[in-house]
């Protein structure tokens, strides 16, 4: 709970915290706010957007309703972000942790997957991942978190070496800690919080990169998102540009709101290292 | 019996391409119940010794014997049950636990590690432990950044003495703490040497804090051991370049005998 007590004190991470706290409301109360399919026909085609208080933000091209669209965009936005970027990062810190503890052959093996890893485009991966095996769900969350553990593996790999020479570790081993127990609960979790705050940008990349993949044609169809309802309405920018302009401050919005998040994350647990 | 004898230990690091000499044929024996002081500056190898005596590093040449074994030929299991008698304490006072220790864990590990108490005595012990050290009890609960360098540095030597060690290497310990703290964790030391007959190889670079707890003084120039004698004869009549520069070191370095373990801060 301190943790909370030092992101609000600066206004970008208060700021961020608030957005993302709003967010997530919306995103799991979205059955709530807007019962039934989005992906439903809700009113007459085209409708503006600020003229039907029941449609606030107006209809697309096949009269769905574009605030509901909005609202079930966030849960799918942030529940294909959260979940890549966990994968991302669970997979990783276990490589980073196999390298580090390994070492040698291992050590050098991993790290040059790591680095293939960083030289391709993560994008790029994504979409090649996403065309070859098909869009769904969990695949766009795979696609995504290819391009993103090799951050946190190296972070892991280099938080395992250095935590390795403490004085910590060396007088667990004097005491005649066993080497899984050393690994598990003296190095283990002192080499996770640097890593954890890796998250939130990697959240932020991976919001992105879904919407990318959706605007491509590339996301899961039966859900609606806004990476696809800016691709909708790309045909009709010129008539009417709302259709892509709400989703669009939506994502903006989002991946602004993470990244000012993780700033404030970034700089709470740097300052809390500096105060032990 | 003697303690500890260590007869030709060498270490060398290669870094950089360059190639350091960090220990070059060392010998010394270690006596129960005795304070062997090392001296030494910056970079003479100390702490290399210290380490490779903690096991924590390889030697590349030499050995030592440690209650009567050949202690660098331990390994494994063996090793770490035997380590129960040797303990160590390191110079930086937060360092050497993990940040997210408490109090009763950082000593309640080498309790349960060895067995040292059954366990229903071990949070009676982890409370006679901080007693003796001079800690209230209730300290147990807090966490290990919550408390100042030289409770830190007390609560140290009540997980070295926890084990019930023979030998405690003691590397730079008291370096790092306020003047007025130091003499009270010497003078914990001294006590808890009376009463238990442990040994300690007191690593330092001061030589007034070396007089005042040891027996004998052994003085290291890069890598080399250059000298070694009681207190009081190194601190009287120097042989080595080395040992005179120490003593230069300090201004005030008093040179009558030691009265017992008395020392004066
Ligand atoms: N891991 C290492 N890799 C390379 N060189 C090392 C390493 N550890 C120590 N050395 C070198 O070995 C020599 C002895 O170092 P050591 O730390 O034992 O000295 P010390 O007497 O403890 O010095 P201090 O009083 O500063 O603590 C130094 O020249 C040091 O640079
Ligand atoms: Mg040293």
């Amino acid at each position: 709970m301190k943790v909370i007590q030092h992101l609000i004190r600066t206004p970008e991470s208060a700021i961020g915290l608030g957005i993302l706290v709003l967010l997530a409301l919306v995103a799991l109360l979205a059955p709530v706010l807007s019962p039934g399919d989005p992906l439903r026909i809700a009113a007459r085609p085209l409708l503006a957007p600020f003229t039907d208080p029941s449609f606030p933000l107006g209809t697309d091209r096949l009269g769905r309703d574009v605030l509901a669209g909005i609202i079930h965009g966030a849960r799918t936005s942030l529940a294909v972000g959260i979940a890549a970027a966990f994968a991302a990062i669970a997979f990783g810190f276990c490589i980073g942790l196999t390298a580090g503890f390994a070492g040698g052959l291992v050590d050098e093996a991993l790290m040059r997957v790591v680095d293939a890893f960083q030289i391709v485009p993560s994008f790029l991966l994504a979409l090649a991942f996403v065309s070859v095996i098909g869009a769904s769900a969990p695949v766009v969350v795979i696609a995504i978190s290819l391009g993103a553990w090799a951050d946190p593996a190296r972070l892991t790999r280099a938080q395992v070496l250095s935590i390795r020479e403490r004085d910590y570790v060396a007088s667990a081993r004097v005491i005649g800690m066993h080497p899984v127990e050393i690994a598990l609960k003296e190095i283990l979790p002192n080499a996770l919080p640097p890593v954890l705050a890796l998250s939130a940008i990697i959240v932020a990349a991976a919001i992105l990169t879904e919407a990318a993949l959706s605007f491509l044609g590339l996301g899961d169809p039966n859900v609606v998102t806004w990476g696809s309802m800016i691709a909708e309405g790309r045909n009709i920018l010129r008539s009417s540009p709302s259709l892509s302009i709400f989703p669009g401050i939506a994502l903006i919005v989002t991946v602004v709101g993470v990244y000012l998040f993780s700033e404030g994350l970034t700089k709470t647990l740097a300052g809390r290292r500096a105060e032990e | 019996m003697t303690l500890l004898e260590i007869r030709n230990l060498s270490k060398h690091f290669a870094s950089g391409g360059r190639n350091v000499a960090a220990l070059t044929d060392i010998f010394l024996t270690l006596e129960p119940g005795e304070t062997l002081g090392l001296a030494g500056a910056s970079g003479s190898g100390k702490s290399t010794l210290a380490r490779i005596l903690m096991r924590l590093l390889p030697a590349d040449r030499g050995s030592i014997r440690f209650r009567g074994e050949d202690w660098l030929a331990l390994s494994g299991a063996g090793l770490r049950r035997r380590r129960a008698g040797m303990q160590m304490v390191f110079q930086d006072v937060l360092g050497a636990f993990n940040p997210r220790a408490t109090v009763a864990s950082v000593l309640d590990d080498p309790l349960r590690i060895h067995g040292v108490v059954p366990k229903a005595e071990r949070r009676g012990e982890v409370a006679a432990l901080l007693d003796r050290v001079g800690l209230p009890t209730s300290y147990a609960d807090r966490s290990i950044r919550e408390i100042s360098g030289g409770q830190r540095q007390r609560i140290a030597i009540a997980r070295a003495i926890a084990t019930r060690p023979s030998l405690i290497v003691l590397d730079e310990a008291v370096s790092a703490l306020d003047v007025s703290i130091r003499g009270k964790i010497l003078e914990l030391l001294v006590e808890l040497q009376r009463e238990r007959g442990i040994a300690y190889l007191f690593v330092s670079h001061d030589l007034a804090v070396l007089r005042a707890v040891s027996h004998r003084i052994a003085v290291m120039d890069a890598g080399q051991l250059v000298e070694a004698g009681t207190a009081r004869q190194m601190i009287e009549n120097p042989q080595s370049p080395t040992a005179r520069a120490l003593i230069a070191a300090v201004p005030r370095l008093m040179t009558g005998p030691p009265q017992g373990h008395k020392h004066e801060f």
